[in-house]
């Protein structure tokens, strides 16, 4: 069985439903929703190179790379907050936060 | 010099009005009187100077002890007292010297003023129009006015408010010479207003008491249905002549003879809509028969006020009215004749209430009504100079009787019940002198002033032919049986007998001086006022006086027929005096079981009477409470359902309900807003896959 581009494309789903289920169905912990976060955006990457080797056009790896860079940046960031959150709030439970409610 | 007669009462009131002012400013130094503790302060300063009409008899007697603990009189009041009075007399003087000037002299005088309204066509100035017929009025008013002025400084001793009181007495004033030296219907209406406006102030100067501020509201409404009959007939001639200063619209008069309003498929006479709608405001202002309701209640007011307003001079401005406007109701045979119906039957009725009544103010104050019933008689007949020596006369002895009434009451300590008086001669012997003078005069006793005013007016009727002068006749013999019965039996209950109520009986004392002063000089006009004026107001002398302001077309066939009427019918009304006074003695002097009996007897037709004919009942059932129903119906269905449901309010609460939803959707929690996110992404893809554009 060769592995064709079919089953890049269905990995990548899978990530990507796994990452979006993680976002509703935590309960916990601001950290997973980043982690879930992290997840879409490495399906979105496998979808990326594996269209790019397909079709063979390098376009596609290129963004891949923009991607991970822009994945590293919101990582970084989104950790600064989550810090600075618990400092503030001391506590960083999903449950808790709920300030915007209107 | 009538520019000074106008305006000097006003000047008054401003400056009594400004002494109020100050002094209110000054005892309430913060921005604005609290109005609880003033209400709560001032029933209880008044205790005694409240004059309760309902029984109230032992609350009354416990008052007695807090007498001397009263409010003390507002700064000023000395002041405001004394300047008022002095403009009053200073106008009173003036008005005598005008009266000879005018009315002797024969100098009509026109004194423009400023323009008033200018619109379009419609011109009216404001002028002072002095003839014979104002002089007559300047001279009444201003007199009683001033003699009010003077007795109201004894009487209100006791009032903390005195300033406004006199304030208002002096607006009266100036409103009342408004009206009666007004040159167009304008004018008059200003004035006619003003005293409105002046009699509703005073009938509620006691505005703690709810019975006054009650009374204050119907005096004001009931005028208000007079008013606006007045304020049509004013429309009226303003579409027939173009014009509303009197000497157009009487030039004019005499071409509108025969022209009709067109009015849905009718067509009326139109001088008799206008003068019977002129008529109506001068029902209302002088309180006749089915307009009537507000005098009696009008009595809440102080004592003074009653005998200025609501005897002497306002409720006499209808009377005016219809002298003001003889040559347009002498054009008006019909208007004449319901003129004379109407006045004929508020002689009687208001005559048969007061029979039965037993508050000594209310008997004066249906009295009142009565003859000003009379004074209708005599205009609606055409003898329009008789109906204004009636007035002339009735000023003096109806003021009279109403400033002794005062008298009594405060030396019976705001006690009006005379059936708790009686014995008062003895105790008061000043007063009982008065009043008794009062009432020979009121009930046509010979060589009194009222007596050749009435019996003109009975003569005048019995002369003229046709239906509604025999019965005018009729009606005002009858009632002068009556009138002399009833006032009889106030003078018999109150000053004879023995003291029903030995308290007040021991405690009464005769007033003081400026109290006395105005009595005697009211006394002297009751008898005075009659005889020396005679000639300038019947027979021939009446058109040398009147000259053109009056018409007496009809007059001078009256005078003349006068003259050879038989001696029976002159002699009628000084029999039924007699009778009348016979009787009252029989009642209530020598056989006093008599009325007790009488009253057991014809049960029905005493409670009929002392319910007034259930005129204020019919009304309250008629009019009072369908107007307050429809009142509730469009407050609560129309306003509060429809407008506050469905309006403004309905769609701000629906806006509410709406975002009150909406806001439940913000939960706040995050995965909630990126499961929003998700679903909108995944729709827009959706979209763009399946029905984007291709």
């Amino acid at each position: 069985m060769t592995i064709g581009l079919g089953h890049y494309l269905v990995v990548a789903a899978i990530l990507f439903t796994l990452g979006i289920f993680g976002i509703f169905l935590n309960r916990k912990n601001v950290i997973i929703i980043l982690m879930s976060i992290e997840l879409i955006l490495l399906s979105v990457n496998i979808n990326l190179v594996a269209f790019s080797s397909f079709l063979g056009d390098i376009v596609g790896q290129v963004y891949a790379l923009i991607v991970l860079t822009v994945a590293a940046a919101e990582a970084a960031i989104g950790l600064a907050i989550l810090v600075a959150y618990f400092r503030n709030r001391g506590s960083i439970a999903v449950e808790d936060i709920n300030l915007m409610k209107g | 010099m009538y520019e000074t007669i106008v305006f000097l009462p006003l000047l008054g009131a401003i400056i009594a009005g400004a002494i109020a002012l100050v002094g209110a400013h000054n005892r309430f130094p913060g921005e604005n009187p609290s109005p609880h503790g003033d209400h709560a302060a001032a029933p209880q300063a008044h205790g005694h100077a409240a004059p309760s009409v309902h029984g109230a008899h032992a609350v009354i007697h416990e008052s007695h002890g807090e007498e001397t603990e009263h409010e003390p009189s507002a700064a000023g009041s000395l002041a405001a007292e004394l300047i008022t009075s002095t403009f009053l007399v200073i106008t009173c003087v003036l008005s005598w010297v005008a009266f000879v000037t005018v009315g002797f002299k024969g100098e009509n005088a026109h004194v423009a003023v400023f323009s008033f309204i200018t619109s379009g066509d419609f011109h009216s100035e404001w002028a002072l129009r002095i003839d014979p017929l104002t002089a007559v009025m300047l001279v009444v008013v201003t007199t009683i006015s001033s003699l009010v002025h003077i007795y109201s400084i004894g009487y209100m001793e006791e009032d903390p408010y005195k300033p406004r009181f006199f304030s208002y007495l002096s607006f009266f004033t100036f409103a009342m010479l408004m009206l009666v030296t007004a040159d167009n219907l304008v004018q008059l209406f200003f004035g006619w207003e003003g005293v409105g406006l002046a009699s509703y102030l005073l009938i509620g100067f006691w505005y703690y008491k709810p019975e006054a501020n009650a009374a204050a509201i119907k005096a004001f409404l009931v005028n208000r249905v007079g008013d606006f009959g007045f304020s049509l007939g004013i429309f009226a001639v303003f579409f027939l002549t173009r014009a509303v200063d009197f000497d157009t619209v009487f030039a004019q008069a005499p071409s509108l003879v025969g022209r009709n309003f067109h009015f849905l498929s009718w067509d009326f006479d139109a001088l008799t809509v206008v003068c019977l709608l002129l008529f109506m405001g001068a029902m209302g202002k002088s309180a006749q028969f089915l307009l009537h309701t507000w005098l009696p209640d009008a009595m809440e007011g102080p004592t003074p006020v009653s005998a200025l307003i609501h005897a002497a001079t306002m409720v006499t401005a209808g009377v005016f009215m219809v002298a003001r406007l003889s040559p347009l109701f002498e054009l008006a045979p019909y208007a004449k004749e319901f003129v004379v119906f109407i006045g004929a039957t508020t002689a009687m009725f208001a005559a048969t209430i007061g029979l039965v009544q037993n508050d000594i103010k209310r008997i004066v104050a249906y009295s009142t009504c009565s003859q000003l019933g009379y004074m209708f008689v005599a205009m609606g007949s055409g003898a329009y100079s008789i109906g204004m020596f009636h007035l002339f006369t009735h000023a003096f002895f109806k003021a009279l009787l109403f400033l002794g009434s005062g008298s009594v009451i405060l030396a019976m300590h705001h006690e009006q019940d005379i059936r708790h008086m009686g014995g008062l001669w003895r105790k008061i012997p000043f007063t009982y002198a008065t009043m008794v003078i009062g009432t020979l005069a009121l009930t046509g006793f010979p060589l009194t002033a009222g007596y050749f005013s009435k019996d003109a007016i009975i003569e005048a009727d019995d002369v003229l032919k046709g239906a509604a002068s025999a019965y005018g006749f009729a009606m005002t013999v009858g009632a002068a049986a009556l009138t002399s019965f009833y006032s009889w039996r106030l003078i018999f209950k109150t000053f004879h007998g023995t003291p029903h109520d030995q308290h007040h009986y021991e405690a009464a004392h005769e007033s003081g001086l400026s109290m006395r002063i105005p009595l005697a000089v009211l006394a002297f006009g009751s008898i005075a006022a009659g005889w020396p004026f005679l000639s300038i107001f019947t027979g021939h002398g009446a058109d040398a006086f009147f000259r053109n302001s009056l018409t007496l077309t009809t007059a001078d066939t009256i005078f003349e027929e006068m003259e050879r009427l038989p001696l029976y019918i002159s002699l009628a009304p000084t029999l039924m005096m007699i009778g009348g006074f016979l009787v009252a003695w029989l009642f209530y002097i020598k056989r006093p079981d008599i009325p007790v009996a009488l009253a057991r007897d014809q049960r029905p037709l005493c409670e009929f009477l002392l319910n007034k004919w259930y005129f204020d009942e019919i009304y309250d059932f008629l009019l009072v409470r369908p107007t307050i129903w429809l009142g509730r119906l469009f407050w609560k269905g129309g306003d509060g359902f429809l407008i506050d449901g469905f309006g403004p309010d309905g769609v701000s609460a629906r806006v509410l309900d709406v975002t009150r939803n909406v806001v439940r959707l913000q939960t706040g929690y995050l995965y909630h807003y990126a499961f929003a996110m998700l679903i909108g992404v995944a729709a827009a893809i959706t979209w763009f896959m399946f029905a984007g554009p291709h």
